[in-house]
């Protein structure tokens, strides 16, 4: 009862990045509630999955194991949460602001009754004063996310329903083993006491995951180009660059829709949130959206030649020139200084 | 035989187009400054309806559309493209509606339109980016949902079958009518409009507008009945008041910030081939490359 729930996501029996790094937040926020981490995932044949998770702090993990849930679909894994959340009746629920929290989510939270917060960017507990009613609320989940277009960030919160539901996206939080040897409780649950046969009238007749190319997240340095590149020809010094100091290469959403980069290289807002050693941002202006996905890197350096660019007030250096110029050069001088 | 499509729609202010006087000197959003446009991915699900509209016999589309009075523009708007009409539910029982009491609302006015065959809906609103409306409204009407939709592949004895585009891949699923399809907007453009239709439908309004115009068309709304655009209030839709507007929200907005960098004190540097080098020794000795 009144536990912090996060509901696991699972392709090929592997728990997905993005669970684990709500399990992680999930810990702590289980940790300053004291109250317990649970999960749940739903799916078929998930034996393997109490390994990968209980290292995280899970408490108690939930098994919907069943042929007919796997691959995922809207309304049995609905009605698993729905059925689940009436008897534990949890504080908090989290899943991954992903193509399948995002259709799973708001079906849970329409069902209960209860707030939904899609794609936040932190999340933290804390009171709330509702003037109005003249009541306090302790301990409600501070939902913080962007919201319009990335020019505010509004802290949200839902005083008197529950579950307190929230969606985050993948790499906004970090993932961090809790105790490599935890091990926790498994419930398995009796999945025909939770699903109906009229939950399966949805069929899935072909379906093609790809596993992505880029890897964003794990890269210690990130070479992103935008639309100041100027051309796809030129954006190619990226890869070159990038290749030499062992990095992966992103970009703006200019630099995507402009056709120099693939979708899954964009860093922002609405692609991907990076935290690396080392961010260079080469034509590159700065807005907000770009720099919500990636001012957390330990040290930036910005190519652009306005002197003015806002992205120059983040950058620990600011190189005020063409990337044509310096690209070549910093290749060239790593090559020279390097072994 | 007769197939009712609703498509949902919603005006939103141009959030892409965010310009520097978008935002008051207190950190709120300036709204006036942002112009109003049709949701994009609602225009994408306008198109998915009619196409399905030509390929089924005796098929409407109609659009519903929560907002304010000067939302009819969407329906208008829609009626150029090629939706024979819509409804448009407003009134300030629905102010400071969150998803959720926006789905109520718009459930119950869908069940009000009655026999509906499909419902398509966009992926997500940009002035929320929440995408928690469609599936919504599905778990209050009790349908199935297609999310993320890319093309309606095949429809035939009240099947359907929907490619649907995720972030990692594509799907293509069937299933029964009635559902919510929420479609994406990688899908087809919505098509422009038809200069004929325009034609036809530019005096297409609601009782409130033609109240709010100085001239007189009672005539033309009698002889012309495709040319009123229904309009409902709270009080035209089956509802419990507390699910309504604010007190049917669950979530309460505690905060509102802008969004403020706290500049870093960076190093200067010109790309003179002495200060390249400088920095690039700089990061191989403190290990940050290298
Ligand atoms: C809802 C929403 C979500 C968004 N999400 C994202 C997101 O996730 N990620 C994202 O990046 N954007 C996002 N955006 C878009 C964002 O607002 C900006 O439009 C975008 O980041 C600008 O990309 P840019 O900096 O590459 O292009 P520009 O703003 O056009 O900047 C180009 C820069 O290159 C410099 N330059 C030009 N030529 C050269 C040269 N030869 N050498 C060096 N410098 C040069 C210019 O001085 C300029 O600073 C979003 C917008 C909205 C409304
Ligand atoms: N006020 C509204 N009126 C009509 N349709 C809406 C409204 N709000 C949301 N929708 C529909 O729901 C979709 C998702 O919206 P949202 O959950 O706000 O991102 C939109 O693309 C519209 O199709």
């Amino acid at each position: 009862m009144n536990n912090i729930f996060v509901y696991l996501e699972i392709e090929d029996g592997i728990v997905a990045d993005v669970s684990l790094e709500l399990l992680t937040k999930g810990r702590t926020l289980a940790d300053k509630q004291q109250c317990k981490l649970e999960a749940v995932a739903a799916g078929y044949q998930l034996d393997k999955i109490g390994e990968q998770v209980f290292p995280y702090g899970v408490d108690t993990l939930y098994l919907a194991d069943d042929k007919r849930l796997s691959p995922y679909t809207t309304l049995p894994h609905t009605s698993i949460l729905v059925n689940l959340f009436k008897e534990e009746k949890p504080q908090i629920a989290l899943m991954g602001a992903t193509s399948i929290g995002r259709d799973l989510g708001p079906r849970v939270s329409s069902a209960l009754f209860s707030g939904l917060t899609a794609d936040c960017t932190a999340l933290e507990i804390g009171t709330y004063e509702d003037k109005k009613a003249g009541k306090v609320y302790d301990d409600l989940l501070y939902q913080i996310r962007p919201a319009f277009g990335g020019n505010i960030v509004a802290t949200i919160v839902n005083p008197d329903c529950r579950p307190q539901m929230a969606t985050v996206r993948e790499g906004v939080m970090k993932k961090e083993i809790r105790n490599a040897k935890h091990v926790g409780k498994t419930v398995k649950l009796d999945v025909s006491n939770y699903v109906s046969d009229t939950d399966f009238v949805i069929e899935v007749i072909e379906r093609h995951m790809e596993k992505s190319k880029v890897n964003l997240k794990a890269a210690p340095i990130i070479v992103a180009g935008g639309y100041g590149m100027g051309s796809a020809e030129n954006f190619k010094m990226l890869y070159d660059l990038a290749a030499v100091l062992g990095g992966e290469v992103g970009a703006s959403r200019a630099a995507v829709d402009s056709g120099m980069a693939e979708h899954e290289r964009q860093i922002g807002q609405t692609g991907t949130t990076v935290r690396p050693k080392l961010y260079i941002a080469c034509g590159i202006s700065g807005q907000i959206q770009h720099i919500a996905g990636m001012q957390d890197s330990s040290m930036i350096i910005a190519i652009n030649s306005d002197p003015d660019a806002p992205i120059n007030t983040i950058a620990d250096y600011v190189i005020t020139g063409t990337v044509e110029d310096v690209i070549p050069k910093m290749i060239k001088y790593y090559k020279k200084n390097s072994k | 035989m007769s197939f009712n499509i609703v498509v949902l729609a919603k005006q939103v202010p141009d959030t892409r187009n965010v310009g520097k006087d978008a935002m008051k000197a207190d950190g709120t959003v300036n709204r006036a400054a942002l112009s109003a446009i049709y949701n994009p991915e609602d225009l994408n699900a306008l198109e998915q309806a009619l196409r399905l509209k030509s390929t089924i016999e005796g098929a409407q589309v109609h659009v519903l559309t929560m907002g304010p009075a000067r939302a009819a523009e969407i329906i208008r708007e829609s009626m150029y493209r090629g939706a024979d009409g819509g409804y448009l539910l407003s009134g300030r029982e629905f102010a400071g509606s969150d998803t959720l009491a926006t789905s109520y609302a718009l459930a119950a006015a869908i069940r009000k339109i009655n026999k509906v065959d499909i419902i398509i809906c966009g992926r997500q609103a940009i002035d929320g980016d929440t995408a928690q409306v469609g599936p919504q409204i599905a778990e209050k009407l009790g349908l199935p949902q297609i999310t993320y939709a890319e093309e309606i592949l095949d429809f035939s004895k009240r099947e359907i079958t929907v490619k649907r585009r995720l972030e990692r891949g594509v799907e293509v699923v069937k299933g029964a009518l009635p559902m919510v399809i929420t479609v994406n907007g990688s899908a087809a453009n919505c098509r422009p409009r038809h200069a004929k239709l325009t034609l036809k439908y530019k005096n297409a309004k609601t009782v409130s507008e033609r109240q709010a115009s100085s001239t007189d068309y009672t005539d033309l709304y009698e002889t012309h009945p495709y040319l009123n655009i229904l309009e409902w209030g709270a009080s035209d839709i089956e509802h419990e008041p507390q699910w309504l507007g604010l007190s049917g929200s669950p979530t309460k907005v505690k905060q509102i910030e802008s969004v403020v960098f706290t500049a870093k004190e960076s190093k200067r540097l010109t790309p003179a081939d002495g200060e390249i080098e400088e920095l690039i020794k700089e990061l191989i000795a403190n290990h940050t490359i290298g």
